[in-house]
């Protein structure tokens, strides 16, 4: 009797913990085995064979890759156009931030639409739109070299400054429809840095800008309102009670923007050229070693941008571990 | 009296000195925000249509829906469709392991889901290549000879099932089955690049849903079963939309990580966004606009389905 006693209690205690409110331990099993599955084989595996890869010939290969002149230009040239896309669009993010969560207007909600429409358009678009421009016979053409030449023929020194860089963006021609497009074209943008600049700004612009506005709307507008009566100017309120509020998502949003800038690949190969050794940026350089079969140098640069990549999930994980924090704290 | 009856109550002279926008900076920041979107992207996109209006309606039709064009759309909408729906599966069991269950190492796998966000197309590109090529990690395990890859030869037991000349024909081979370089490869490389959408957007309601309304369901006498498919399915249903339009939307316009898996085989595994560039450097500037017009249709009504899903749910779901 008192084994069928215990054994009553013992069935009385698995209804429960009801079938109803939780999964059957196998259902359970079945759903994190399909999790971890997925998650490793489209996740973790990719990131391990880049690091594979890379270090499969041996360090030495891995070392040389980045002694060949090719591929340092591509890393100087990079990080020549993240230095100046990435602030731009931090400067991008900071002002439509304020004008959106500060103020009521009308048409805000088409601006927010449209500060998410990189993330809609494919980056080739985005680099074919300019060059749509800015080549031969786009539109734009006779109006910018026009105003161009007039304004550097006005200034001597700017004009001799720019025209001194711009000769020395000379590109290595490489066949003859990037020949035409050069004798016509006499203000370079389309296959040199000027034009990289513009097509990373066009895909990254929204990344500052979307990790800041959530934020900021959710944090009101009283703190500034009250530095205001203590007699700030708009700046000093700015970056005395703004800037240090969003601290933590704004270098967030800086380090997701200059990696995607870093690692843009489809709008650049529009807008560059592939003219190796002066128009190639990583991803480009990545993927000529990679067509050439230097499959070993190719991954050598890849792990450099993989290596960026996961110092982005970092940033990303430590941010929310500060912001959970500080949300606990008040 | 007669003042009076002249001026009846009025309201008082509108001063335009203080027009209620207390915070300064008002002017400054919405005039840079909108010159830097109009210098960088409206007058672009618009360079666009203006361009392809240019050319008059019977190029642009041929430019746009030629046949290697519209095979293009084909292959490109057809992967993107089929990778955003394994990403809803998949991504709604991630999202549900992530929420629900414990395990050690799950702020890394939170983490790791945003890798295809954070880590460039090009890179993902060769590291998938890399994979799914028949010697590599992934599809060496597909090669005949042994238990998988024998099942997707042509006489195999699943291989039998798709015809040679069907879209997935190619991946039938007599050496187990072909991933890279057939579209079995773009469907690899567009799942990757989608992932992070479903889950992201589920997350955060996964995470918001209360206990109570299973336990309310529970009480009722509902299965699990069906608690999860009467109520909190209905709940995640509007994030699980927004996420496959969010992957759909991406995957259609990705480039980086497809063409070097894809094969790029005209008509038959070459994507939209390759064609573009290659008619740009056939100096076929037309062609090129008209399909990227194309392309940003279909992105502007993707967008416009993304905020109707949203508006929507707002409506339907936070009002009740």
């Amino acid at each position: 009797m008192g084994a069928t006693t215990t054994k009553r209690i013992k069935a009385g205690s698995r209804h429960v913990h009801s079938s109803a409110l939780e999964e059957s331990t196998m259902a359970r099993t079945v759903l994190m085995v399909l999790c971890f599955g997925f998650i490793g084989l489209f996740l973790l595996l990719p990131l391990l064979a880049v690091f594979f890869e890379a270090f499969r010939k041996g360090v030495g290969v891995y070392l040389a890759t980045f002694s060949d002149p090719a591929a340092r230009h591509a890393i100087f040239l990079t990080l020549t156009v993240s230095a100046v896309a990435v602030p731009l669009n931090t400067l991008f993010g900071l002002a439509s931030a304020w004008a959106i969560t500060k103020f009521e207007f009308k048409g805000k909600q088409i601006l927010i639409t449209l500060i998410d429409l990189p993330f809609a358009v494919s980056p080739v678009i985005a680099g074919l739109v300019f060059v749509v421009i800015f080549a031969s016979h786009g539109w734009a053409h006779p109006l910018l070299e026009n105003s161009v030449s007039g304004l550097a023929g006005g200034l001597p020194w700017v004009g001799r400054s720019i025209g001194g860089w711009l000769s020395a963006q000379q590109p290595l021609l490489a066949d003859g429809f990037w020949d035409f497009l050069y004798q016509e074209w006499r203000f370079q943008i389309l296959f040199a840095v000027p034009g990289l600049v513009l097509a990373t700004c066009f895909v990254t612009f929204p990344f500052v800008a979307r990790e800041i506005i959530p934020l900021m709307q959710s944090q009101g507008n009283h703190e500034e309102q009250a530095a205001l009566t203590l007699g700030a100017s708009g700046w000093q309120t700015f970056t005395r009670v703004t800037l240090p509020n969003i601290k933590w998502a704004l270098f967030h949003g800086v380090i997701l923007c200059n990696a995607r800038a870093m690692g843009e690949f489809g709008a650049v190969s529009v807008v560059s050229g592939h003219i190796r050794g002066l128009t190639n940026t990583i991803p480009l350089q990545i993927e000529i070693l990679y067509n050439e079969y230097l499959f070993a140098s190719s991954f050598a640069l890849a792990s450099l941008l993989a290596f960026l990549a996961l110092v982005t999930l970092v940033a990303r994980a430590a941010l929310e571990h500060l912001t959970r924090r500080q949300v606990q704290e008040s | 009296m007669s003042a009076a009856a002249r001026s009846p109550i009025r309201k008082p002279p509108v001063r335009h000195t203080l027009k209620g926008r207390i915070l300064p900076g008002f002017r400054l920041s919405l005039g840079f925000t909108l010159a830097y979107l109009g210098l960088l992207i409206l007058i672009p996109l618009a360079g666009i249509f203006f361009k392809s209006s240019s050319l008059g309606w019977d190029h642009f039709v041929a430019g746009a829906f030629d046949p290697r064009a519209f095979a293009s759309y084909k292959v490109t909408l057809r992967a993107s469709f089929i990778g955003a729906s394994i990403n809803v599966v998949f991504g709604l069991i991630t999202a549900w392991v992530l929420v629900r269950y414990p395990f050690p190492g799950k702020r890394v796998v939170d983490a790791l889901v945003d890798l295809p966000f954070a880590l460039p197309t090009a890179v993902a590109g060769i590291a998938l290549t890399t994979l799914y090529a028949s010697n590599g990690w992934v599809g060496s395990w597909f090669a005949s000879g042994s238990f998988p890859g024998d099942l997707f030869t042509p006489g195999g037991l699943i291989g039998r099932l798709f015809p040679p000349d069907s879209w997935i024909g190619a991946s039938i081979t007599p050496d187990g089955l072909k991933i890279a370089y057939t579209e079995l490869g773009i469907i690899v490389a567009l799942t990757f690049i989608g992932l992070p959408f479903v889950v992201r957007t589920v997350q955060p309601i996964l995470e918001d849903l209360s206990g109570e309304i299973e336990e309310a369901a529970a009480s009722l006498g509902a299965t699990r079963g069906q608690t999860f498919t009467r109520v909190i399915f209905p709940e995640l249903l509007p994030s699980l939309l927004t996420g496959f339009a969010l992957a759909f939307a991406r995957a259609v316009g990705e480039f980086g990580s497809v063409v070097f898996i894809a094969g790029n085989m005209p008509m038959k595994t070459e994507i939209s966004p390759l064609l573009i560039i290659i008619k740009l450097e056939q100096y076929d500037y037309a062609g090129a606009t008209a399909i990227a017009a194309v392309m940003l249709v279909a992105s502007f009504v993707l967008l416009l389905g993304i905020n109707l899903i949203q508006w929507w749910s707002s409506r339907f779901y936070d009002n009740r």
